[in-house]
Formats: structure tokens, sequence, C-alpha cells
């Protein structure tokens, strides 16, 4: 069974003369498990895809199945316990006056778990931060920091999905690899699902087995990431993309 | 190389007076830039972007800027009257901040910004300045230059506007250009473009280039020589094209973690910050 | 010494150890900053005295602020034992002075206690619910701002009557919409922020987004405009009680003090005078204190 299944998917913004579609008709599904990657350049709508399963954009049409669940215009709490989401500025997905205990408690309070105490600790340990964060604010953390309390967050409930909107692209390339060694060390021990949206195809291609690629809102192409690092690319925009991401680094 | 650096400074500190003491962004970095490209990379906090603006004396109290000598072309920077400084900011000395949308006046035309950019550096008039400016917007690659004058900066996109920032920065024919991660808020297909463009007017014209940046790799495609930044000192430096003999293991942590697209990893190598790497003495980069 | 050292090391710890420890240090940090802003310290020292004074009020009087005494009128300050002089029926005006403190600030401490709260709640459910109710609430406030302040309190008090506790209250129902404005508009930032969107997605429901997570970043922000809007709420205490419609003679009430000098002001003139130098420090020191607090307060101090 797949954890996701999306089709025909169309998202926009704004209505009558000022509608601009963000997302056209686009259709894909991850199976359990799997780590499945958008890519694109910015504004081809691929953060909108994931908004737009989270329930952060009302205006949506199409199908989306989501751990088995048909979603409509609410999501329900259920929902919220088996999919979560990491969003991309580390400064801005915390809130500047709460304090890491707060955020991880109240998160877990919401989902009605118990004991959460001491499962705060464990959930600290999980990312790699100790208990000495546990009563900090979000100015005394470094940017790689605040992202793991934001995985943290994500994981308070215990999802089988987790949504991640260029989790690593305002970090520095050696907090990057901190970063992505723990979601990889996460997803072999959760089980978990991703859906990862970036624009760096090495980033996409290091935690991704699959990926679609995305211009003007619309899917190129999906494919393989082993297809891609062999240049079996088809469409000519993926190719581009390839090229101008391998000729920033050499 | 003979002639005398374009830039030339040795023992920069720059200090910021905190609530809990005195906190050193940049310690004791010393470079020359002559007629050539200078990288200078480094992470968040190694105190790159603090030693491009204190070349041209843009840190704001409480921050404080020390060095045994700071010189733009043999002229000293460090007692030169506010009144000098403005005339070198722009005028000798150009700086390209990170991302256009926030460097160009949203209410002005991009023409507007242009010719006050020059007319504030050059007595031309007004006919001449926007002539230049149709020039200069013709050599950053941008196509119907005349259209592009009467456009406000949001009808622009961020490659655009950045190759924009380029041409107002280039217009009065400055030495030296600090680009401080000039691409870093542009797509990877357009960063390249714009790059490309950047090498070439500064190759042609024989400026000095100082290119600040978080990303090794594109700082060695594009300089000659490289300075690394760690914790406000240089730990190394080296001719862009000998990077892969870098003995710095900070230098080669940051190579290692980049996610290779063709070599993938199972993990990515972690770098582990030695103390010792802060306390060691900065590396010069004076040639 | 050691165990205030102590303490201030305890309180300057990166590393909190408990939720208590965490809440003291970012305030002791908080007042580190406001304390380095020496304007604002003394803004916070002339707050402190005119408590302390209206507190004290019957022990540092030297007459009782209502005895009149028709022998002993305008005399000038310095006469007599009057420190400030007399008034026109001989009541004594540094007395009257310590007593008009505890009026005013009466009337500070319920006006802030009715207009911003009503802006924050108008504000915040206006920001956050968007649509239709935004538009309504939004309309009223309009109307609200779109009358003077004065001008509205004066209608307000014709209608409730003359007397303290109607000034307060047409003070508070024409002082709440710029906060719902202030409110309104720090919302419609905060909302689409992804630390509200992480929390929506971990099921919390409106309330609990608008009164945990918003108003916190809010209250914030209305707390400094309260401080710099005190000046004006005491004046327009003080002009209702000028105009005869705030507090009602013989309360010492600095406004209606004023207006009872005013006859006198070119022979007399500290019977007029010294309120309204009272008024003056009591307004410029919350507006000191104002500012010091946005130093503090200002949600964007990040790092």
């Amino acid at each position: 069974m797949s954890a996701i299944d999306i089709r025909n998917l169309d998202v926009w913004f704004g209505h009558g003369a000022d509608r601009s579609d963000a997302v056209r008709d686009v259709s894909f599904q991850v199976a359990d498990g799997e780590s499945f990657g958008l890519v694109g350049e910015s504004g081809s709508g691929k953060s909108t895809i994931l908004r737009a399963i989270a329930g952060l954009v009302p205006t949506w049409s199409g199908q989306m199945t989501v751990a088995g669940e048909a979603l409509g215009a609410r999501r329900s709490k259920a929902f919220y316990r088996k999919v979560q989401m990491v969003f991309q500025d580390p400064y801005a997905s915390l809130h500047p006056r709460q304090t890491v205990d707060r955020v991880l408690s109240e998160a877990m309070a919401l989902h009605g778990v118990q004991d959460i105490d001491t499962r705060i600790g464990r959930l600290l340990d999980d990312v790699g931060l100790g208990p000495g964060f546990r009563f900090r604010y979000p100015h005394q953390l470094s940017g790689g920091q605040r992202q793991r309390v934001a995985i943290a967050r994500a994981l308070a409930c215990d999802p089988a999905i987790v949504l991640l909107d260029e989790p690593t692209s305002a970090l520095d390339v050696s907090v990057q690899a901190e970063i992505l060694n723990l979601l990889t060390d996460l997803r072999q021990e959760h089980k978990l699902t991703y859906v990862m949206v970036s624009h760096d195809l090495g980033v996409v291609g290091h935690l991704c087995e699959r990926i679609g690629v995305m211009q003007e809102g619309r899917f190129v192409e999906v494919l393989a990431v082993d297809d891609m690092r062999r240049q079996k690319a088809r469409e000519p925009y993926t190719r581009h993309l390839l090229e101008s991401s391998i000729n920033s680094i050499r | 190389m003979t002639q005398a650096p374009l830039l030339d400074v040795e023992n920069l500190w720059v200090r910021f007076q905190t609530r809990t003491g005195v906190f050193d962004a940049v310690r004791g970095v010393s470079f020359t830039l002559g007629r050539e490209r200078l990288g200078i990379v480094g992470e968040s906090g190694s105190g790159k972007s603090m030693t491009g603006r204190a070349v041209l004396r843009l840190i704001r109290p409480p921050g404080m800027i020390e060095a045994d000598r700071l010189e733009v072309h043999g002229e000293d920077i460090l007692t030169a009257p506010e009144k000098r400084m403005r005339q070198l900011r722009g005028g000798r000395v150009s700086m390209i901040m990170q991302d256009p949308k926030f460097s160009l006046n949203p209410v002005m035309t991009v023409g507007q910004q242009l010719v006050e950019a020059l007319r504030a550096h050059e007595p031309v008039s007004r006919g001449e300045a926007r002539k230049r400016a149709l020039e200069m917007l013709d050599e950053v690659a941008i196509r119907d230059p005349a259209r592009v004058l009467d456009l406000y900066p949001h009808e622009v996109s961020g490659g655009m506007g950045q190759r924009i920032m380029i041409a107002m920065m280039l217009l009065p024919n400055p030495e030296i250009l600090i680009a401080d991660e000039p691409t870093s808020a542009l797509d990877v297909s357009v960063q390249l473009q714009v790059l490309d463009i950047m090498d070439k007017l500064v190759r042609d014209r024989g400026m000095g280039l100082m290119f600040i940046s978080h990303d090794l790799n594109l700082v060695a495609k594009f300089c000659d020589r490289i300075a690394i930044m760690y914790a406000g000192r240089i730990v190394e430096t080296c001719k862009a094209g000998e990077l892969r003999n870098a003995q710095h293991p900070y230098t080669l942590g940051l190579l290692n973690s980049v996610p290779d697209l063709e070599h993938p990893r199972a993990r990515l190598e972690v770098l582990k910050r030695d103390p010792a790497w802060r306390e060691a003495p900065s590396v010069s980069a004076r040639t | 010494m050691t165990t205030s050292q102590g303490l201030r090391q305890w309180l300057l710890s990166e590393e909190p150890t408990s939720r208590r420890q965490a809440r003291f240090a970012a305030w002791y940090k908080g007042w580190l900053t406001f304390r380095s802003n020496t304007l604002a310290m003394l803004g916070l020292m002339v707050l402190a005295i005119l408590i302390l004074a209206a507190i004290f009020a019957p022990l540092l009087a030297t007459q009782d602020p209502f005895t009149q005494d028709l022998g002993q009128r305008l005399l000038a300050p310095g006469e007599g034992n009057h420190l400030f002089g007399t008034d026109s029926l001989g009541r004594d005006i540094y007395s009257r002075l310590l007593y008009g403190a505890r009026i005013s600030l009466y009337i500070v401490a319920l006006v802030v206690m009715v207009a911003p709260v009503v802006g924050l709640i108008v504000g915040t459910v206006a920001g956050y619910a968007g649509g239709w109710i935004d538009v309504l609430l939004m309309r009223i406030t309009d109307i609200f701002l779109a009358f003077p302040r004065l001008i509205l309190a004066l209608a307000f008090v014709a209608a409730l009557g003359a007397g303290i506790e109607n000034a307060v209250l047409a003070i508070s129902l024409t002082a709440w919409p710029p906060y719902a404005r202030i409110a309104r508009a720090e919302t419609l930032t905060i909302r689409n922020s992804d630390y509200i969107h992480a929390i929506k997605l971990q099921g919390a429901g409106p309330l609990r987004i608008v009164t945990r997570h918003i108003w916190p970043l809010c209250i914030s922000s209305l707390v400094i405009r309260v401080t710099l809007d005190m000046a004006g709420i005491i004046l327009t205490a003080a002009g209702l009680g000028f105009l005869g419609l705030g507090a009602q003679p013989p309360s010492p009430e600095w406004g209606a003090m004023i207006s009872e000098g005013r006859k006198y002001i070119l022979d007399s003139w500290w019977v007029a005078t010294i309120p309204g130098i009272a008024i003056f420090a009591i307004s410029l020191a919350f507006n000191l204190l104002g500012d010091g607090l946005r130093d503090v307060l200002d949600p964007k101090e990040g790092n």
C-alpha cells in the first residue's frame, strides 16, 4: 500500500483575475518507507505540494490519500499524528518566546502522549541534543540545533510520514551533513516515509530513491535517483538541472 | 603582479562590545588583493562577511575595526574621514550583497537607480548616464535593456535583479569588487550564468575581486586564490587549482561534507571541530 | 557578595536546568538591557517615586488636602509652610498634588485594564479569523477611530454623567481602537509564520493558537504602546477634569486643579503651573519608560 497517493492535484492562490496556479495536474505515489524527492527551481510549486498535503493551503482540487485517509478540506487530529512536517527556515519555525521544553511538551500534550517528561529527554537524545538544551530559548541555539529541535517536534507524536521542506538549505554544509545523517538514521529507526523538497540535487540524491522534477507547477518527469546518476534522464529540463548542479561543483 | 596591491590588509580585527564581554568577529586577518580573484570561504559566523564589510568600513557601532594596515591603493582607510569613505564606496570599491530584493530601492525604476549610482561618483549628464547604463545592462547580458531601465525592481526576476546589481556596481568603474554571497539567493541554473557574467567583466576590466561565499566548490571555480576562514581567522590559503591538495582538516571537512550527486555515500562525513583550530594563529594571505 | 555572584551566574547560565530558571534568566537579561538605557531608568525612577508618593500620601502630606483656609489663600510657593503655595481656597497645593497622584494612577490602572485588553482580543480575533469577522470588527474599529478622542469621551461622559469612573470608561472606550489595529497587524504577520503552521500541524485549535502563541508576541508591542500612550491618557483625563467632566471638585485631580488655577494664572502662576509640571513629568516618565521597554521587548531581538 502506498503511504501517499496524489492524483490530479491542482493548487492555486487567489481567485478570479488574480488567480495564479501554483501546481497543475500533479500525480504521484510514495510507497511505505520510501523517500521521495521533489526538485525544481524557486516558484516551481514544489513546496506548495507539501503545504497542500499538510493542510496549510485550502485552495486545491484533486484526490489526495495519505496514510490510508482520503483528505478533504479539513485535516483530522488523527491525520496529524501520522503526518508531520519540518520547515525550511529554522529561524522562523520556532516560537521566539518558547523554550525547547515548552515546544516539545505542547506538541506531546496535544497528541495526548503520556509520560511527557521522560519522552522529551529521549526525543532530545534521538535528535542528538543533550538534556542541556531542554530549557533554552531559540535565540540561544545555532541554526543546526534549531533544526534538530524542529525535527524533534515533528517526531514528538511518532508519525509515519514526515514532509521535509528544504530542511537543510538554510544551514552550512557541515551542519547540513549532520542533519542529513540524522534524517537517514531516524528514518531507519522509526521506519519513516519521507517526502523531501529541495533545490539541491545533491541533497535529494543523497536522501531519496525517486524524484519528481517540477517546472512551473507541473511534473516534468519522475525518475529513480540511480537513473538520474547514470544520466538517464529523458527530459531536457532534467538534464539541464543536472548539468548546472554538477558544473557548479566542478 | 609587481605593482602595489589594490587592497592591503594586515592584522584586521573586528570587535563587538557585548554584555558578556568583547566578542571578536574577525581576529587578526591579513591579506592582499591585486588584480586577481580572491575567494574568502567560511561557514556562517566565520567572520567572512565582516571582513568584507570592514574593508569598506561598513561596521556599525558598537562594532569596532582595528588593523595594523588597511589600505586601498595605498590610501589609508582606517583614518579616512567619512566623506572620503563615501567617495570610495561605490567609486573605487563596490560591493554586491546577497539578495537583490533588499539591495535595490523598490520605489525607483532600475534606470533611475543606475543613473543615480553613476552620477553620485561622476559629473555626467543624465543623458550620458542613461547611455552608459544601457551599455552596462547590455554587458551583463540583459536583453532589451531599454525596456528593463523602466522596470521597477519587483518586476524583474532574481537572476536579472542580481545582474542589474552587478551593472550598477560596475558603472562607476571601480577597481575592486567585493561580492558577498552574490548568488546564494538564486537558483542553481541562474547562479552559474550570473557568476560567468561577473567573472568576465571583472577579468576584462582588470579589477580585483573579493568573492565571499560559503560554497568552497563554487569559489574554487571562479577564483585564483582562496582563503578559508574559521572562527575569525584564516586557517588556510591556497591556489584555487590546488584545492584538492588542501591540508587543513577544516578545509577537507568542508569539501567532504557536501553530498556528491555522482558518488553517493551512505553517510556523509561530519566535521569534527578541533578547539585547536580556533587558537592557531591566522595564516597570512598576503602575496 | 558570593550569593549574589552565584545568583547572577545562575541567571546568566547558557544551560538552564529548569523551566523556572529559563524564565527568570530571560527576565533578568531583559532587565539588564533595560538598565543600560539611562533615560528609561530615569522614567522608571520618576514613576516609582510617584507610586510611592501616592501610597504614602497621608504620611507625606503636610496638610489635609481638603481643608480650606481662606486667610491663607494664594500664598506663593515657600510662603508659610506651604512648599508649593496654596490655591484660591487656601488649600496646600503640595498635599493636593500627592493625593492627586492617587487619582491619576487610579485612572491609569483602570484604563490599562480595559483598553489594551479589548484591543488585543478584537485585533487578534480579527487578524486570525480573517474573512467577514475581520471586516466587521475592523469597520467597528474604524468608526471609533474616526472621532477625535476627547470629543468622543466628552459625548460618553455627557451621556453617562460626570465623574472619575465614567471618565475612565469613556477614555477606555475611545482608546482601544489603536491597540486593536496594532494587534491585528501583528497577528497578520505572525499567523503566516512557520511556527504557527507547525503548531497547527500538531492539531492545535484556533483558540489555543491565538491565546498561547499569538498573544504573547502581541502583548509586548501593546505594552510598549500603552506606556507611550499613558501620557495621552493622563492628559485626556486631565482634559476632562479641566472641562469639569472628570473628577469633581473638591477632588484634587491634577486636571481639575489646573482648571481651578486658570482664573488666577496671571497673578498666582503656581496654582495652575505646579499640577501642570506634575502632569508633564509623569507623561515624560511614561514615554521614557516605553522607549526603554521597546528595546527589551522587541520580539525581533532574535539572537
